[in-house]
């Protein structure tokens, strides 16, 4: 109590400019008089009587600095003084602050920024309350080569019953058909159970989630729409509530809206901003009936029991697993060896960013540091340019602790310039780079310069402040004061401690900058190998667009029900988008068939005289394609024949399959004639009569995929791809499309025109990312590192012009002080290189699951990237080095 | 460093001197507290008398004493001090401690090998 009200004081003087200086002179005035008066009465002299006064009083200026410390705040006094004179000195050499200040911003404005994407993503990947209670349960089919095939509902009631989770719940992401709005449109909606958003612990904004009494086998017949959509489409009527909306041509109830900014933990941007949510019990219409065997292709999200961690409830499902598995014998046959993981739901949501965002922020935090050590490098010659001045004030009393704390304070003021500036272009340039980020990344519009980013802006700066300046202030505290004072107003001369530790931080600068390159190089070269691997088809002047046909929940009101049914209408749409100006080719897909979507579709395959002992057969890609789609696409044809006309609704079934699936089931036999089943519910045989060369497209990255094509005539595939191709305006092609469509059928919604280039590029949009990230980095270092070198050569030299003058006044060859210098300039090369390539390897081992194409000891970049190096280092020394070469003798020695 | 500690310790005991000067006499200047305090120690202590400025403003800032400008005994502009409430607590707490400290030394001093035996 006492303490705080004496703080207090102190710190309202402090705040207020009071010092009790004029009130202690008073007193002390008085005090004397006093004094004075009473040694007068004891019969002193006047003079004596007031010397003695004074002598009894004390040193005055003693007590007045005791006074003025007890009455405001010294230690805030002293460090305001240091700033101030900090600033002062900034302002005196004010190139030298702009480098520092510059480099600092740079190297902090880079940290922070990629820092608050990975504060968005992978500090914050869920925001629902206890977000580690949230797991993902993934079935595995390990013996049939099956991963993640979801469970089926008789599994799910197990694992609710298990005690293990508060809710279990299913997901299954879809496409949907609104119309009644101005235009029809494909909206992405999510099927769940009706506790999903229990599970969640999210609540809607306007309305109500379902509840226990919404449990149907089928759909309910109400929904929740987002917030974007309310907005869109029914402009934020607030009496959304109880309206109705068509969906595939059936009639639903809005009975809620979720809150604006609420995410899917999801894992593909598409499914992270879901647009309708519907419940669904999954066991009754549209879905097949709940048995055990037959799984309902969603993915389960559960919440477990508070208290519980993952691996103990991973211990408790393999139990039940093991359990379930003997009591069903039949549905679990043990080649199948099926099992259940618990993954964490972050975990799912991350995925493969993590390793991405953790190697930039590696990067950048490598940039931060070269940037240190430059900076400190021109504070140590800075150090030594004021050695004199240093051991002036240290010989007039300086305290050494004082000393160093005032040059703490410069490197400290230095470096929160440097950010508050780095925090200043990053604020004015956030669009500019949020638009380099991938929309692929989770959570990407939830990036922001928040309070934590402004807070590790700080920290960083604070941190890089004392990095660099810890070794020049330290270094000016151990001054030999008289050997300072000795050096009559030359102080441009360091110490040998001060030329080691410049040596030292620039091989470190070396050291890092080679890391940095030899990791974008490695980068490059995996993009390299990507962007050129031969895709097996040729996705030139080729436009895809998007359609769906809506699919009620009652298949006999489904008017494309049937091939013969969908047929007609597949032929006038082909038919008239033939006509389109500008399109030579055109063919008809399942959104499947379009190259490097991310959709899928994996369908069991069952070959005839091969039944699989299991009931779950190995899943396959299989997408449904126009007998024209091979040709547009420039796929080429191995054996056998492609689709014909002839293979319509009323043919018996064919199948065309890529060379990996033939090679895969067909090692040595011939796969033409035989038959196989992609339905374990439909008894009829489809025949391969073709196989294709292996084209890439599914995944740029993957060869040889295993792929099914069944034909587009002899299915019903609701999700519609029409391809154009030919010399095409990107611009018009969608409306046209659109017109074509709805001449057709007005009802249909057209979307998601994309050229297969932009798809292309689009694909490698994360890897294009973190690899031109990582080289831009890798620039900035090689740049700061050949600064450094710059800077220590020339000092090197400035320091040694004596030596060299009299090394040329007794005959050295001019070549050789070239040679002398370039070879110190290298020497520092060469020892970076080596410590740089032992950290470079073990750097590019941890990258290794981000390269592609390449080993990550890649010979061709390991010693190509210190070849550049070492270039650039000889370069940076070839200017002081010339400098030294022309140093005249007799100039040089009259310099002493 | 040193010296900085020995007034620290002085300033410890300083301050209870005087605001037990002050509790026995009522309002005194600067100058009156530091003659009382040589005489009250029978002329002992002959320390620096400015050294207790510091210290005056110490337990102002504390709430232990107030301050006001008054008329000196020559007529003179004097600061007065006088003891608050909170400076009478904060006495009886000190005197306290004092008394305790001292009694333990005091035992210590007393102690003879046979009592502990």
């Amino acid at each position: 109590m006492r303490f705080l009200r004496r703080s207090l004081t102190r710190a309202a003087n402090f705040a207020a400019g009071r010092h009790g200086d004029e009130r202690l002179r008073a007193e002390m005035e008085e005090h004397l008089a006093l004094l004075t008066a009473e040694n007068l009465r004891a019969g002193m002299p006047p003079a004596e009587a007031r010397r003695q006064a004074v002598l009894k009083f004390g040193a005055v200026e003693a007590i007045r600095e005791d006074y003025h410390d007890e009455h405001g705040l010294p230690f805030v006094e002293n460090l305001l003084q240091d700033v101030r004179y900090a600033l002062r000195q900034l302002a005196k050499s004010p190139g030298f602050a702009a480098v520092a200040i510059l480099t600092m911003a740079v190297g902090i404005g880079a940290t922070t920024a990629i820092f608050s994407v990975v504060d968005a993503t992978l500090l914050h990947p869920l925001s629902y309350p206890q977000p580690d209670q949230l797991v993902r349960v993934e079935d595995d089919l390990p013996g049939v080569g099956a991963l993640d095939v979801s469970m089926s509902i008789p599994e799910l009631n197990d694992f609710q019953r298990s005690g293990l989770f508060q809710y279990v719940s299913l997901v299954g992401g879809g496409s949907v058909n609104l119309t009644g709005s101005s235009q029809p449109a494909r909206i992405v909606f999510d099927a769940v159970t009706p506790n999903y958003m229990a599970l969640l612990g999210v609540k809607p904004e306007l309305g109500r989630w379902f509840d226990p009494n919404d449990q149907t086998p089928g759909f309910t017949l109400e929904v929740l729409i987002s917030d974007g959509l309310w907005k869109r489409a029914f402009g934020h009527d607030p009496h959304i509530l109880g309206r109705s909306l068509r969906l595939d041509n059936d009639l639903y109830r809005i009975i809620g809206v979720m809150p604006s900014g609420f995410q899917d933990p999801r894992r593909t941007a598409e499914l992270r901003h879901i647009e309708l949510w519907a419940a669904a019990g999954f066991a009754g219409p549209p879905a097949p009936p709940p048995q055990r065997n037959s799984r309902v292709l969603l993915e389960a999200i559960a919440r477990l029991k508070p208290g519980l961690t993952i691996a103990a409830a991973q211990s408790r499902v393999d139990a039940l697993v093991a359990a379930l598995q003997k009591q069903y014998p039949d549905d679990y046959p043990p080649q199948s060896a099926w099992r259940v993981r618990l993954v964490p739901l972050k975990e799912s949501v991350v995925g493969n960013v993590r390793q991405s965002l953790l190697l930039l922020l590696g990067a950048v935090g490598l940039v931060l540091l070269i940037g240190c050590a430059n900076v400190a490098n021109l504070l140590l010659a800075r150090a030594s340019a004021r050695g004199r001045e240093m051991a002036v004030r240290q010989a007039l009393g300086a305290a050494r602790k004082r000393l160093v704390r005032q040059l703490l304070t410069e490197s400290l003021v230095l470096s929160l310039l440097g950010g508050m500036a780095g925090l200043a272009i990053l604020f004015c340039t956030r669009g500019f780079l949020l638009e380099m980020v991938p929309d692929s990344l989770p959570r990407v519009n939830e990036i922001s310069i928040n309070w934590s980013v402004m807070l590790f802006a700080l920290a960083a700066s604070v941190v890089a402040g004392m990095v660099f300046g810890l070794a020049p202030a330290l270094q000016t505290g151990r001054l030999d004061l008289t050997h300072m004072l000795k050096l009559e107003g030359r102080g441009s001369k360091g110490s040998a401690e001060q030329t080691r530790t410049r040596h030292v931080l620039v091989v470190a600068e070396f050291a890092l900058s080679l890391v940095l390159m030899i990791a974008a190089g490695l980068l490059l070269r995996s993009f390299w190998d990507l962007y050129k691997v031969p895709l097996g088809f040729n996705p030139r002047r080729v436009m895809a667009v998007r359609t769906w046909l809506p699919e009620p929940n009652d298949p006999k009101t489904d008017i494309y029900g049937s091939a013969a049914q969908e047929a007609p209408f597949l032929r006038e749409l082909l038919r008239r988008g033939r006509a389109l100006p500008g399109v030579e080719e055109a063919a008809l897909g399942s959104n499947v068939s379009i190259p490097l979507n991310h959709d899928r579709n994996r369908s069991p395959l069952i070959l005839e005289g091969r039944e699989t002992p299991s009931k779950d057969p190995p899943l396959v890609e299989q997408s449904v394609v126009s007998p024209e789609y091979f040709k547009l696409l420039g796929i080429r044809l191995l054996r056998g024949r492609l689709f014909s006309e002839m293979d319509d609704e009323r043919a018996p079934q064919v199948a065309v399959i890529n060379e990996a699936l033939a090679r895969t089931w067909w090692p040595n036999g011939d796969p033409l004639g035989k038959r196989l089943r992609l339905d374990p519910a439909k008894p009829a045989w489809i025949t391969v009569v073709g196989v294709i060369a292996d084209a890439r497209t599914e995944s740029l990255a993957e060869a040889n995929v295993p792929q099914i094509y069944v034909d587009l005539y002899q299915t019903t595939p609701h999700e519609l791809a029409v391809f154009l191709r030919g010399d095409l305006d990107p611009g018009a092609i969608p409306e046209e499309v659109r017109e074509l469509v709805q001449s057709v059928n007005p009802e249909l919604p057209v979307f998601g025109a994309q050229t297969l280039d932009d798809a292309l590029s689009a694909s490698l949009s994360q890897r294009r990312f973190s690899m031109e990230m990582v080289a831009l980095f890798a620039v900035t270092a090689l740049l700061l590192a050949g600064l450094g070198i710059y800077g220590t050569i020339s000092y090197v030299v400035s320091e040694r012009t004596r030596e060299i003058g009299v090394r040329l006044a007794l005959g050295a060859q001019r070549e050789e002080i070239l040679g002398m210098v370039l070879r110190q300039g290298l020497g520092v090369a060469i020892a970076g290189a080596a410590v740089g390539l032992v950290a470079a390897l073990i750097a590019s081992h941890l990258m290794a699951g981000l390269l592609y194409g390449v080993t990550p000891n890649d010979p061709l970049t390991f010693v190509g990237v210190p070849l550049v190096l070492t270039v650039v280092a000889l370069a940076a020394s070839y200017i002081p080095a010339r400098r030294a070469m022309q140093v005249d003798p007799l100039v040089a020695l009259r310099y002493e | 460093m040193a010296m900085k500690q020995r007034t620290d310790v002085q300033q410890g005991t300083l301050a209870l001197m005087v605001l037990r000067t002050l509790d026995v006499l009522g309002p005194l200047h600067g100058y009156g507290i530091a003659r009382r305090i040589e005489q009250i120690s029978g002329d002992v202590l002959a320390v620096n008398q400015g050294t207790l400025y510091p210290v005056l403003l110490k337990l102002e800032q504390e709430g232990a004493i107030a301050s006001e400008w008054g008329a000196s005994e020559n007529n003179r502009r004097a600061r007065f001090y006088r003891l608050t409430r909170a400076g009478h607590t904060l006495l009886r707490a000190e005197t306290r401690e004092w008394e305790q400290t001292a009694a333990i030394i005091a035992r210590f001093f007393d102690v003879k090998a046979e009592d502990l035996s």
